[in-house]
């Protein structure tokens, strides 16, 4: 069956639709009340973020849209060292689009917010012209204890900078994807849940936290030296990426320092914890790769030193990157 | 000495007389920024940077005109990146995709093909720059129009060549003692290609590969030769003597030498290419784009890409020409040296 305009009159085809679709995959106490807005138990501090989804294509190799809807917020969430509870969905159908893909990729969606521990409480779907495209946008809420403080502003001189995986994975699939390249690069879409609740259950001194999507890692450091007035100081050879993901970069002429990634973060960590904050991630579901890549120092920006023994200055992403990513 | 350890610790000590080293290549520029190479060797040893990035040396009519096609009627350009942000005599393309002009952005020429299959009613211009490596890549695009019977594909050429602009530069005036001449460049015409013009001037050329290692290697070869009119082929798991005939005959078979304009650098005789006669009906107009006007006249583009000035001795260097806010296209390129100069932190 394809989506036509009729599945977003709000009639008896919208009905239909919610019913088939929607309703029994995101099935839960608060979601099947169908009421216009979802009343939910709350706490004294909450993390509010939203995200859009406008990834082409829809399914990939290691995620699909569905599954990227969840990992973006939920992991946005984490970064304040919240933990993701609540999420709602919005999606935007083009005419056209296979009821089928729709079907997996809210199935996809269901099983991702499963396993983050969150639960889809509110949703809408409204159909438009159009070439049988899918975008997404979800909007999550997440409890944040009153001791933890982890903010980009708050990185120190001294702290030890945390990478929790490969860089450049979900940009590199992405592209192989587009450019009808065979390989096995995969994305590495994933909600980084299970590491950052074992580090706020072990009280790790995270000063700040970012997930590390459009833009990579480059990007994100020179936001956090920015913000809190410091120098990133990091080594080349300590940050970790795959085998195939450097050489297919390498052919291709991108750095993996800006690639973006759907499932890794950089945890900014007091120096006194920084042995044990990588034990945890490495323990954790998606961390087996992560690396401790350098230091907090005084000064700007970012600065990385070559494996030659030069140094050089990374910027932030300048120029079109790659539209669609996410 | 081969070891990669003795010819740092030779570079990093070296105390001889001053020598200035150009590197041609805008992707040799890149590398050696990114491997802070600068920073490795002795201070007695000056990189500069040459005119080998295809976008930095395209003039502000070639802009102009793409600019033009953007808002034809029934019309789409086609180009690579970075492209897009660099502006002519007023505009970027990017400006006037936002405008509502048809940009599209991909990352081979051959992509042009899809589009131009799926849209017949559309004419898709490629924004046609760069050195002898991506021609081949044009006559391929053109050949597989032919066989396809498409007819809705354009070139809008700046293709250049490049000993005719190593010669220029050469006689420009910086005392420049050795050429890292450009890697993949070299693939194509062979190393030998450089030997009549290291002849002529009395300069060593390295042609060398993309790793800090290969640079490193090159810079020590190049320090050692000074004053001989050799070409050292570094990069032989890459680059034979001679090139490679496939893709220069595909070249020669749809394009023929013509003079260029240069940004900032004037007329260049027989540096450029053009189609043959025979094949004017792929070309959307690339004859006597020659004017260059800098959108910002105190831009000085022409003597950065030709070693004349460092891109800190350009006066909007770092201040109101940053990569967030190009004034010439060499802050806007990924292969611009003032780009790799601010962003890396180069001295």
């Amino acid at each position: 069956m394809k989506i036509t305009l009729a599945h977003g009159s709000g009639g008896l085809q919208t009905s239909e639709l919610i019913n088939n679709v929607f309703a029994n995959r995101f099935s839960n106490p608060i979601l099947n009340q169908m009421e216009d807005s979802a009343v939910v138990e709350g706490a004294a501090r909450i993390a509010v973020t939203t995200d859009s989804f406008v990834v082409n294509p829809l399914i990939f190799k290691g995620g699909d849209i569905g599954r990227l809807a969840i990992c973006g917020t939920v992991n946005d969430l984490l970064m304040r060292g919240s933990i993701p509870r609540y999420i709602t969905c919005g999606f935007i159908l083009e005419e056209g689009l296979d009821s089928k893909l729709l079907e997996t990729v809210v199935s996809s969606m269901a099983d991702t917010a499963e396993e983050a521990g969150v639960v889809i409480v509110a949703g809408d779907t409204k159909v438009i012209n159009g070439e049988g495209g899918m975008y997404i946008n979800t909007a999550g809420v997440g409890f944040a204890d009153e001791k933890v403080n982890c903010a980009s502003a708050n990185c120190k001189t001294g702290d030890v900078i945390i990478v929790s995986g490969n860089m450049g994975d979900h940009h590199a699939a992405i592209l192989s994807n587009r450019m009808q390249i065979e390989n096995n690069i995969q994305s590495d879409c994933a909600p980084l849940v299970e590491m950052v609740k074992n580090m706020l259950e072990e009280n790790i001194d995270i000063h700040a936290m970012r997930d590390i999507t459009r833009g990579g890692l480059a990007t994100v450091l020179n936001e956090l030296a920015d913000a809190s007035g410091c120098m990133m100081e990091i080594s080349e050879e300590l940050i970790p990426v795959a085998k195939d993901v450097k050489s297919f970069s390498k052919i291709l002429g991108l750095d993996p320092l800006y690639m973006g990634n759907e499932g890794k973060l950089t945890a900014i960590v007091n120096a006194e914890h920084a042995d044990r904050a990588l034990e945890i991630i490495k323990g954790s579901r998606y961390g087996q790769n992560a690396a401790i890549i350098g230091r907090v120092t005084e000064g700007k920006g970012v600065i990385v030193n070559t494996h030659l023994g030069g140094r050089r200055g990374v910027g932030v992403l300048m120029g079109e990157g790659l539209p669609r990513i996410c | 000495m081969t070891d990669i350890k003795d010819i740092i610790d030779y570079l990093k000590n070296y105390n001889g007389e001053n020598i200035s080293i150009m590197e041609v290549c805008g992707t040799h520029t890149a590398a050696i920024s990114e491997n802070g190479i600068a920073d490795i060797i002795s201070d007695k040893i000056k990189l500069v940077s040459g005119p080998g990035c295809p976008v930095c040396v395209t003039a502000s009519a070639y802009i102009d005109r793409l600019i033009e096609l953007a808002v034809a009627e029934n019309t789409c350009v086609v180009t690579f990146g970075d492209m897009i942000r660099v502006r002519g005599s007023k505009k970027s393309l990017r400006d006037i995709s936002a405008e509502g002009g048809n940009v599209v952005m991909v990352y081979s020429p051959l992509d042009i093909i899809n589009l131009a299959e799926k849209n017949r009613d559309i004419t898709y211009v490629f924004a046609a720059v760069g050195f002898e490596t991506t021609t081949p890549v044009y006559a391929l695009l053109l050949k597989e129009a032919e066989e396809k019977g498409i007819e809705n594909i354009r070139l809008l050429t700046a293709l250049k060549t490049m000993p005719q602009a190593i010669e220029q530069v050469y006689y420009a005036g910086k005392c420049i003692d050795g050429f890292i001449a450009p890697g993949h460049v070299s693939v194509i015409t062979g190393s030998d290609a450089f030997i009549p013009i290291a002849k002529k001037l009395s300069v060593p050329f390295a042609v060398a590969g993309f790793t800090g290692e290969e640079l490193l290697a090159a810079i020590y070869a190049l320090v050692k030769s000074r004053g001989k009119g050799i070409v050292i082929n570094m990069y032989k798991s890459a680059v034979t003597d001679k090139g490679n005939d496939a893709a220069k005959n595909m070249v020669d078979k749809y394009f023929m030498p013509c003079d260029a304009a240069w940004r900032g650098m004037g007329i260049i005789k027989n540096s450029g290419l053009i189609l043959k006669p025979g094949y004017a009906h792929f070309d959307a107009g690339s004859k006597d784009l020659t004017e260059d006007i800098m959108f910002n006249k105190g831009c000085s583009c022409g003597e950065v890409v030709s070693g004349l000035k460092s891109p800190a001795e350009c006066a909007l260097y770092g201040n109101i020409c940053t990569p967030s806010s190009p004034q010439g296209a060499c802050m806007v390129s990924t292969e611009g040296a003032c780009y790799h100069y601010y962003t890396n932190r180069r001295k």
